[in-house]
């Protein structure tokens, strides 16, 4: 076994993310946040915008459960283990940054994916037909993946005082939801709107999410995709880079 | 003795404030080594440079032959850290705190929860090994943190005030279990304030002061050093004459305290021979003999403390 080879980092980020699952992720109010923050978002929107089409609104529904889900604790838990010095015992341990950064955001793909598959499930009972299954699940990973790094992203400044990181996290999360095509669609947009909504990964998430349900989409699915899969790589690099800079910063 | 720690020039910098100041030294293979200083002297900034969880800003410093700054992880892989204040997860149980860190040493399954129940038996914690720790006192919290820190048989352990604060009981627990581990070939850097702990534990002791390192040696050698004179205390069993002592070789100066001579020496060995052959040729035998070196408080408050007004 060599404690710095990949496949062993892996491991160990694996033992990370399951550590948050057990602390951070299933605890009664981090759960019904998840669930129901996106369902009263939405239904402020149903009753507010009856013209809207249901499926139009699911997506969104879908779109905004996996963003604020796969962001809600991951920016938090640096903070959190740095006021109780837990972080200090990571530190200590032969693990590499990259690899906490790694299991941190595991868990927050995991939380994400299990909430966001509830919405899907809801949007079906109401009666919308899936018609690219494939698609809606690769689509969920990938952004999964993508939104967990923005949440890690959030939490590079290197302060112990999760409010800080809460608020600096909600200032950011909230515009990106009224930008990236949820309660307005992309057509309907006037140009600068769209030009900050292609600076946004989740109106590519919620994209691909109409063109699981509807058929219908703003962009080619392709191009979907590999915007996310950018989107996904440069955050991810980013936030381990950043986190390694200023993780000595917090201890 | 090959060296378990090399450090070269360490040196951290916070702001315009030097925490260490070039320190160099080395810790032998198998002894237990003693880090002492006063408040903000720069032990616990030491500590956590070597323990790889802040970089040094120059110098180097090798743990079990690896460069904790360019290989940090082979060089953590070898070393248990218990730091001073209990920093085990408090929502987990002691158990899945330790399957924790069996996991991010790379222990399989089996080996992390044979270790565990042998570790938290001899801790006395076995019985309370399901409940979360947020429920557990400080002794419980500081002798599990030994547990986690001792799951993978490190050869190398680093302990910051392992026993500060602790009830008698748990203290001796934790002091025995050391002396245990190094008797089993396990290097132990001990931070302590307490020099009566650091005197009975330790082979050697290193001494910072102000970022830099002013001692390291033995504690009866930096005794012995701080004093360039030596006080002897001896009795005989009958009458001596005190000018016949006063003559003796390496003796001083000769005082008469009740039935016991205190003796100066500027050589307290030869000073002892010349007594003992004194002894032997006028037929006083001696009772008691004692020397009077400082104590380890003496000596590190005589070294914490040069050079301020």
């Amino acid at each position: 076994m060599n404690p710095a080879g990949f496949p062993e980092q892996v491991r160990r980020a694996w033992a990370i993310a399951k550590k948050d699952i057990r602390i951070y992720y299933f605890k009664g109010p981090v759960l019904i946040f998840g669930i129901f923050m996106p369902v009263f978002l939405f239904l402020a929107f149903f009753m507010g915008s009856r013209q809207l089409p249901l499926a139009f609104l699911i997506s969104g529904l879908i779109g905004m459960t996996l963003f604020f889900t796969a962001t809600a604790v991951s920016p938090a838990i640096f903070p959190w283990e740095g006021q109780a010095k837990t972080l200090e015992r990571l530190a200590s341990c032969p693990i590499t940054i990259e690899a906490i950064v790694l299991g941190d955001m595991i868990a927050s793909v995991l939380f994400g994916i299990g909430i966001t598959f509830v919405t899907v499930i809801i949007g079906l009972a109401l009666g919308l037909a899936l018609l690219h299954g494939t698609t809606l699940c690769a689509a969920i990973f990938l952004a999964a993946c993508c939104f967990s790094a923005i949440g890690m992203l959030l939490a590079v400044p290197p302060t112990n005082v999760p409010s800080n990181i809460m608020i600096l996290s909600s200032l950011i999360k909230f515009p990106l939801v009224f930008i990236s095509g949820i309660f307005i669609p992309l057509e309907q947009m006037p140009a600068w709107g769209l030009a900050l909504s292609v600076c946004s990964p989740l109106t590519y998430f919620t994209d691909l999410v109409r063109y699981s349900f509807t058929d219908a989409h703003f962009f080619p699915v392709l191009v979907d995709i590999a915007a996310l899969g950018v989107f996904t790589l440069v955050f991810t690099v980013g936030t381990m880079y950043l986190h390694k800079k200023t993780m000595p910063k917090r201890m | 003795m090959s060296d378990v720690i090399e450090v070269r020039n360490l040196t951290k910098v916070f702001g315009t404030t030097i925490a260490v100041d070039h320190i160099s030294f080395d810790v032998w293979r198998k002894e237990i080594f003693g880090f002492l200083g006063p408040n903000g002297a720069g032990k616990t900034t030491t500590v956590r440079m070597l323990t790889g969880v802040i970089p040094p800003d120059a110098g180097t410093a090798t743990v079990l032959g690896h460069d904790i700054s360019r290989e940090p992880v082979l060089a953590k892989q070898g070393i248990g850290v218990v730091p001073e204040t209990s920093n085990a997860y408090t929502d987990l149980t002691a158990w899945q705190n330790l399957m924790l860190m069996g996991e991010l040493y790379g222990l399989d399954r089996a080996r992390a929860a044979q270790r565990s129940s042998d570790l938290l038996g001899t801790l006395g914690l076995l019985e309370r090994k399901d409940q979360k720790v947020q429920a557990y006192s400080k002794g419980m919290k500081q002798r599990l943190i030994l547990a986690m820190a001792l799951l993978h048989e490190p050869p190398l352990l680093f302990l910051d005030e392992p026993t500060s604060g602790l009830d008698v009981q748990s203290t001796q627990m934790i002091l025995a279990m050391l002396r245990d581990l190094n008797r089993q070939g396990t290097t132990i850097f001990l931070t302590t304030h307490n020099m009566e702990e650091a005197n009975r534990l330790c082979h050697r002791v290193g001494i910072i002061r102000g970022g830099k390192m002013v001692a390291i040696d033995a504690p009866e050698k930096l005794k012995t050093a701080i004093d360039r004179v030596h006080r002897i205390e001896v009795s005989f069993d009958r009458d001596v004459p005190g000018d016949a002592l006063a003559g003796l070789a390496g003796v001083t100066a000769v005082n008469r305290t009740g039935d016991k001579w205190q003796i100066t020496a500027d050589n307290h060995d030869a000073a002892i021979r010349s007594l003992m052959t004194f002894g032997q040729q006028n037929g006083a035998a001696i009772v008691t003999l004692n020397t009077l070196a400082p104590s380890l408080d003496e000596v590190f408050l005589r070294l914490t403390q040069e050079g301020r007004p």
